[in-house]
């Protein structure tokens, strides 16, 4: 397991600068050697030993499920680049700006041979502070990135006033509120927080809460704690604020915005809802039924698949000492019993999706039937 | 467990020292092709193995022997062509576009594949293209005429490299890999991303579905009398009969060589029904057909790696063998 090859995938619209972090992360003096799975060959400019170029092949897996897609060019690589092992110790895959991020993070639980060589540690959204509203209206794929994304840079911000910055946040908020988000200038970023995330790994799913009041700084304080495999004496008191961003506290300034879209300001930053892309939390204060659980969840992913494009959950079950925690991509789920609840620990069972039209009083009356 | 009957005082090993994509016999002399760019030739017993940089920029990725020379294709775009003196010929260069297929035959002839693009090359050195639909994963030669089967995305193209006309489709849902053509000339098999192997049969082109892997088939091989053909992917040998006219359907496959490990490489023996058996955890068996009895070769040793490359001399009398991790040897049967 350990020697696993981390894969970081790199997404972001035309323009917004993934070519700058990309070769930000390159040059840095970690010492560490990458090989880079580029859109396409003879990329000028970027600056690494080892530059494979990829055709982005999506293909449907023949096992019935629509939205099971894999990227053949990425197996056949990555098959490819295992034969070299020891030349490098992690791998980058940079997708086109009009790529759905996806079918490269399936084809790491799709295929076995991949799944057993590399891991994906997460999906890196690169988004210009300045066209990023415009891409949101016009380009399905701009969504998809943000929505998918583990971390985002919100990069270019120099380019924008801070109001314009404000909105944008809030923007990307209504999409994707779990994401890290990080606001930068020419892609700017320690690259601690950018590599060895681990965002798939269930062990490090810690907690769910949406990141809408976070400041930079306070990502930090809370990385530096993350990177323990203790995490049980620090609180997580700024993310205290209901079950998920639709439920908002009494004190919210609600107005409307040019498109009439209600608009929520909360903490500095503005709330809007996103007609297409959305995230839903559901919380039960207590433990669920495995035996409901478990079916409901299957049947919600085979049906709703397409929509849904991740999922996360941390559960309690009826009779079981340890949390169960899971997470998906899109019909693809990943779960696992972690560690035990701590005494001081609630039990309590929480999930979030985020996808497309979003069926959210389903969601949660489905959830709450599952209650033990 | 029944205690083998061993051979691995036979063996001689060899160091590579390093990914071993491909094993072949040029005439009677022993070649490795590797993942570091080289290819290692053993021309006498006593002299060390002479290594040959042909790719000296790259990677090697695949490699086919024509029986006579080893044909190896590299990331660096490279199609090269090694005798068993050393010698080196550049048979392509593909701008750097990496090399993901390649056959080659005893008449010179070879083909080879980079993204969409399958290339062959007749023994006169003439190149024909057929762009693929998609890009291209495997390449068979037919056993006559210069024709070969291309597999890709949702299907596989039967192609006529000397003609224009377009080649004809043979379509299946899925991720085609490697490509392989019967002996016999009447089936095409192809190995699956979905773990499991395809067939059509010529020309009546009925479905033919092999399945029940729990891994990918990546290595197949024909017996010598092209009824069998032995396939890797599962704890065991898995052999299917190609005797009929509608090949292996409705009938079961034969299995030997049951371990808890998984076949990785797999060779007939050019004129017996005797299949060498590779196994992820670098193990090597030499398995029967008719009785299902069983030879060991190689103890199992993880460390080294899975077997990747296995391959006889056309006597039948000695057999290579390499790792992922770069262990190697060279098996001579005891004669009488």
């Amino acid at each position: 397991m350990a020697d696993k090859l981390p894969v970081t995938v790199l997404t972001g619209y035309l323009g917004a600068g993934k070519t700058t972090l990309l070769n930000r992360i390159l040059t840095e003096p970690h010492g560490m050697k990458f090989a880079v799975i580029v859109n396409e060959f003879g990329e000028i400019g970027i600056d690494n030993e080892l530059v494979v170029g990829a055709d982005e092949e999506v293909f449907e897996m023949n096992n019935g499920c629509i939205c099971c897609t894999v990227r053949g060019d990425l197996i056949r690589i990555i098959e490819g680049l295992m034969k070299r092992k020891g030349k490098f110790d992690a791998i980058i895959v940079e997708t086109t700006g009009l790529a759905d991020p996806a079918p490269v993070a399936q084809t790491f639980f799709v295929d076995q041979d991949v799944a057993a060589k590399t891991r994906l540690d997460a999906v890196v959204t690169v988004a210009d502070a300045k066209w990023l509203i415009d891409r949101l209206k016009d380009a399905p794929e701009a969504k998809n990135q943000i929505a998918f994304a583990d971390v985002i840079l919100l990069n270019k911000t120099d380019l924008v006033t801070p109001d314009e910055l404000a909105e944008v946040e809030g923007r990307i908020r209504a999409i994707n509120p779990y994401a890290k988000l990080h606001k930068t200038q020419r892609a700017e970023v320690d690259i601690a927080q950018v590599l060895g995330r681990n965002a798939f790994d269930l062990d490090r799913i810690l907690e769910i809460e949406p990141h809408f009041l976070e400041s930079d700084e306070s990502d930090h304080a809370h990385d530096h704690h993350g990177h323990s495999h203790d995490h049980g004496d620090h609180a997580h008191g700024h993310h205290d604020h209901g079950p998920g961003h639709h439920d908002h506290a009494a004190g919210d300034h609600i107005e409307k915005d040019a498109h009439g879209r209600t608009v929520h300001r909360h903490g500095g930053v503005k709330h809007y809802h996103d007609e297409e892309m959305q995230s839903v939390a559901v919380r039960h204060p207590g433990d669920v039924d495995p035996e409901k659980f478990m079916p409901w969840i299957n049947e919600l992913t085979q049906a709703e698949g397409p929509n849904i494009l991740r999922s996360k959950g941390i559960l309690a079950f009826k009779g079981e000492d340890r949390r169960f925690v899971f997470q998906g991509v899109h019909m693809i789920l990943d779960g696992d019993l972690q560690r035990e609840w701590r005494p001081e620990e609630t039990r309590e069972s929480k999930l979030v999706f985020i996808g497309r039209h979003l069926d959210e009083a389903r969601l949660r009356e489905g959830f709450l039937a599952c209650a033990a | 467990m029944q205690t083998l009957d061993s051979l691995t005082a036979k063996v001689v090993p060899i160091e590579a020292g390093a990914h071993v994509i491909g094993a072949a016999f040029l005439g009677d002399v022993p070649a490795l092709a590797l993942g570091d760019g080289g290819v290692l030739i053993r021309a006498g017993a006593q002299a060390p193995p002479r290594r040959v940089e042909a790719h000296p920029e790259g990677s090697i990725l695949v490699a086919a022997s024509d029986g006579g020379r080893l044909v190896t294709g590299g990331d660096d775009g490279h199609v090269v062509r090694v005798g068993p003196d050393g010698s080196t010929e550049t048979i392509a260069d593909e701008k750097g576009r990496w090399i993901d297929a390649l056959v080659a035959r005893p008449d010179g002839a070879l083909a080879w594949s980079a993204g969409k693009a399958a290339r062959a090359r007749d023994a006169k050195g003439r190149v024909a293209t057929f762009d693929a639909p998609s890009s291209v994963r495997g390449l068979g030669f037919a056993p006559k005429g210069y024709r070969l089967v291309v597999a890709h995305y949702n299907g596989a193209s039967l192609w006529f490299p000397s003609t224009e006309a377009k080649p004809d489709l043979l379509e299946w849902k899925g991720s085609h890999l490697d490509a392989t053509w019967a002996p016999s000339g009447r089936f095409v098999v192809t190995t699956m991303q979905e773990n499991g192997l395809h067939g059509w049969t010529l020309p009546g082109r009925e479905h033919m579905r092999m399945s029940g892997y729990p891994a990918k088939t990546r290595s197949v091989s024909w017996s010598h009398d092209g009824l069998w053909l032995a396939t890797s992917g599962a704890d065991a040998l898995i052999v299917w009969p190609f005797q009929g006219e509608r090949g292996p359907m409705g009938k079961a496959p034969r299995e030997c060589g049951v371990r808890r490990a998984k076949v990785t490489r797999v060779a007939f023996h050019p004129g017996a029904l005797i299949v060498a058996a590779g196994y992820e955890d670098g193990c090597i068996l030499l398995c029967r057909l008719t009785d299902a009895s069983e030879l060991l070769v190689r103890p199992e040793e993880p460390e080294a790696g899975a077997v990747t490359a296995l391959a006889w001399d056309a006597a039948g009398l000695r057999m290579l063998f390499g790792t992922a991790e770069g262990a190697a040897g060279l098996l001579t049967l005891p004669v009488g």
